[in-house]
């Protein structure tokens, strides 16, 4: 979700190749007692924060595994706490979990110990951000796009373009969509300016939105730079940006499904679009750390994860999309076909999910521009350079 | 019989103590000094030193990993134009914003120490501060909410039809924006009223020095009031100005929590220095970045000493 360091690929090649695949688990003893995770605030529920959303007590009624959480706010502090070990999962994104795999923090699962693994939705089961020539580093947990966010009564229909984010015009009110709209405040959303000039500007040659030439980087700075005359704002806080939408006239902007289920529950005319150039997303994946003091109960937790109502409660909470498909529609918990489809289940092939930029690419050895460059090139765009 | 000695002899380890430190009162005071100063040495010097050592590092550009071998290469990157402008944008904040709060605490800073009296130099302290007592970002939500477009401010103003000031006002170039709460103007604002407190109260103490019979003399001798104030007020109350400014003018050059609530996203330093070791891994720049309101701070400290700023310590 968040972003991170970039680590070069000659590095996480060469850690890749001198890291011997560890020996997996065999089999799953009895529990250990306990089990401490490493997640995303909001991810591990145990009821305390709302009494409908719980998928931690029923886990240690059954294992005898005591859950602690220790919640990081960034993939970067996930990588720190893994490194530091102590403890036993992690929910780490596709920026952070392919470091932790090169960098030796967490070991392969065997999947085979996992009964529900084989219920897990196929298009995630070889997801590249976790699995490295063909082993299986973690078991995959939740995912969801950027979607773009607008007010219904200024948009009667759905916006089928982000050019209403991007580019100056005149909004179905009648009104310029100056100072009405915003974009995220972090360097990833370049991508998204990418992936906009994918499709508006074929001639750019852009193939992978995180895997950007210098002109391609170059064309999407200088669209960036007309959207800072266009956003008097830029949101990273979620409960800001719900503000804004609420108080500061704002009518469009890249946004989560958790903002856009928040504000409609609050009565607020808002609706969420996937548009017709694609989108961002993230993919959240549990990993095991490799010197995991409670193997057991972990296994235990990733057959949780995948056949309790874990799946089904934390999408509603969350906005996100199951891992496993038919948490959709077997009513294991609060989640609904309907609720799946708004948020983005079917849309999967037109998500480019996060990953960290690096300089040695598809395109050949240092033929991208690397991550640490977005940083200090996207606090230029927003300081009006 | 043997004749007793004037001392008598040690009974265990605290009289033989007790004798070292008497014979040497020095060991007496380091040992009772060391804690401090490890503490001050250790933590606060220490931790400094080793983020100005930070700073000369440089982080690979090809891998983004930290190269630690000395080099100007970082502070090199701080002249890049987008790093120059977040510090030149933090400084001029910090100077209005320290220059506004000099001159709204003034009067309510005089009228305090000279004229309130009784109860009503009670309220004048609570006043002052009770917007400390209430947690800051309390206040910074709040104010966000105030200055939104949607928000109390412009519904006065609407309510009033003087919402034409506010327009002509974010129709300025620089410091305007769609609204008060994503402009710079509103940054400006709510550092003034965070901050304000810190200027009042060093003003007000140095208000209250100034002798009463100086201003009579000063009047007895044919002063006008407006002679009296610059002649004799001003100068005399000139180190607690002063000391106010350095709150107010240290404290914006370090927050990062109000630009990233109230403002139009432009980075301050202490935004740049957040982003910069969290998100992107690049801590040599954030250190860098930190070093320079450190700088600043000690000509700006020196620049004080010199007109007279600490002379009452």
């Amino acid at each position: 979700m968040k972003y991170l360091k970039l680590i070069g690929t000659t590095a996480l090649a060469t850690l890749t190749a001198v890291t011997p695949v560890m020996a997996q688990i065999a089999e799953i003893g009895p529990g250990e007692g306990q089990l401490s995770i490493v997640a995303w605030a909001g991810y591990i529920e145990r009821g305390e924060t709302d009494p409908a959303f719980d998928w931690v007590t029923g886990f240690e009624e059954k294992t005898g595994c005591k859950v602690s959480v220790k919640t990081a706010a960034t993939s970067d502090e996930m990588v720190a706490l893994m490194n530091e070990g102590g403890f036993d999962l992690v929910t780490a994104s596709g920026d952070a979990s392919l470091r932790l795999i090169a960098g030796g923090r967490v070991q392969p699962v065997n999947v085979d110990l996992v009964p529900s693994w084989k219920d897990v939705d196929d298009r995630l089961k070889n997801a590249p951000w976790h699995t490295v020539d063909g082993v299986h580093y973690g078991v995959p947990y939740m995912w969801g796009p950027n979607v773009l966010m607008y007010n219904t009564e200024v948009f009667k229909e759905a916006p089928t373009s982000w050019n209403v984010v991007f580019e100056e015009q005149t909004l179905p009110d009648g009104k310029s969509n100056k100072g009405r709209v915003q974009a995220y405040d972090g360097p990833i959303y370049i991508a998204d300016a990418a992936q906009y000039l994918m499709a508006n500007k074929p001639e750019l040659g852009i193939t992978s939105v995180y895997e950007l030439n210098e002109d391609q980087y170059a064309a999407a700075l200088d669209l960036l730079r007309g959207q800072r005359e266009l956003t008097s704002r830029y949101w990273h806080d979620a409960f800001i940006q719900m503000d804004d939408f609420k108080n500061e006239g704002i009518v469009a902007s890249g946004s989560w499904p958790f903002m856009v289920n928040l504000l409609q529950a609050d009565g607020v005319p808002v609706a969420s679009v996937i548009p017709k150039e694609g989108a961002t997303g993230w993919a959240d994946t549990s990993m095991l750390h490799v010197n995991a003091k409670n193997p057991n109960c972990a296994y235990m937790w990733f057959d949780h994860q995948l056949s309790s109502n874990l799946q089904s409660d934390l999408a509603v909470w969350f906005g996100a999309n199951p891992s496993v498909l038919a948490a959709c529609t077997d009513k294991r918990g609060m989640l609904t076909p309907e609720i799946c489809t708004k948020n983005g289940l079917d849309d999967f092939e037109r998500i480019k999910f996060w990953t960290t930029p690096v300089s040695n690419c598809a395109a050949g050895e240092g033929a991208c521009v690397p991550y640490y460059r977005w940083v200090s090139d996207y606090i230029g765009v927003i300081g009006g350079r | 019989m043997t004749p007793s000695t004037a001392t008598l002899p040690t009974r265990g380890i605290a009289d033989r103590l007790t004798g070292l430190f008497w014979r040497r009162p020095g060991i007496f005071l380091l040992l009772l000094l060391l804690p401090p100063l490890l503490w001050l040495g250790v933590i606060y010097l220490g931790s400094l030193l080793a983020l100005l050592l930070q700073s000369f590092y440089s982080i690979d550009e090809f891998s983004g990993m930290v190269r630690q071998e000395l080099t100007l290469k970082t502070y090199g990157e701080l002249l890049r134009p987008q790093n120059l402008d977040i510090l030149i944008r933090t400084v001029v904040m910090a100077a209005a914003v320290t220059l506004a709060c000099a001159a709204i605490a003034f009067p309510i800073a005089y009228y305090a120490a000279r004229f309130a009296k009784g109860h009503w130099k009670a309220v004048f302290y609570l006043g002052v501060m009770l917007p400390l007592w209430s947690s800051y970002l309390v206040k910074v939500y709040a104010w966000k909410l105030i200055l939104a477009k949607e928000g109390i401010l412009s519904w006065a103003a609407n309510a009033t039809g003087t919402s034409f000031i506010i327009d002509g006002l974010l129709a300025l170039p620089v410091i305007g924006s769609s609204s008060l709460s994503t402009s710079p103007l509103g940054t400006f604002m709510v550092f003034v009223y965070v901050w304000l407190p810190y200027m009042i109260l060093p003003m007000q103490a140095a208000l209250e020095r100034v002798p009463t019979s100086m201003l009579e003399a000063s009047a007895d001798l044919g002063a006008t009031r407006g002679q009296t104030f610059r002649t004799v007020i001003l100068p005399l109350a000139l180190p607690g100005v002063i000391a106010g400014s350095i709150f107010t003018f240290s404290l914006t050059l370090g927050d990062y929590i109000i630009p990233q609530i109230v403002g139009n996203s432009a980075n301050f330093i202490g935004m740049a220095v957040y982003q910069l070791q969290g998100t992107a891994g690049n801590i040599p720049l954030a250190a860098a970045f930190a070093v320079v309101p450190i700088l600043i701070m000690l000509v700006y400290l020196w620049l004080a000493k010199r007109a007279g700023a600490f002379d009452a310590l």
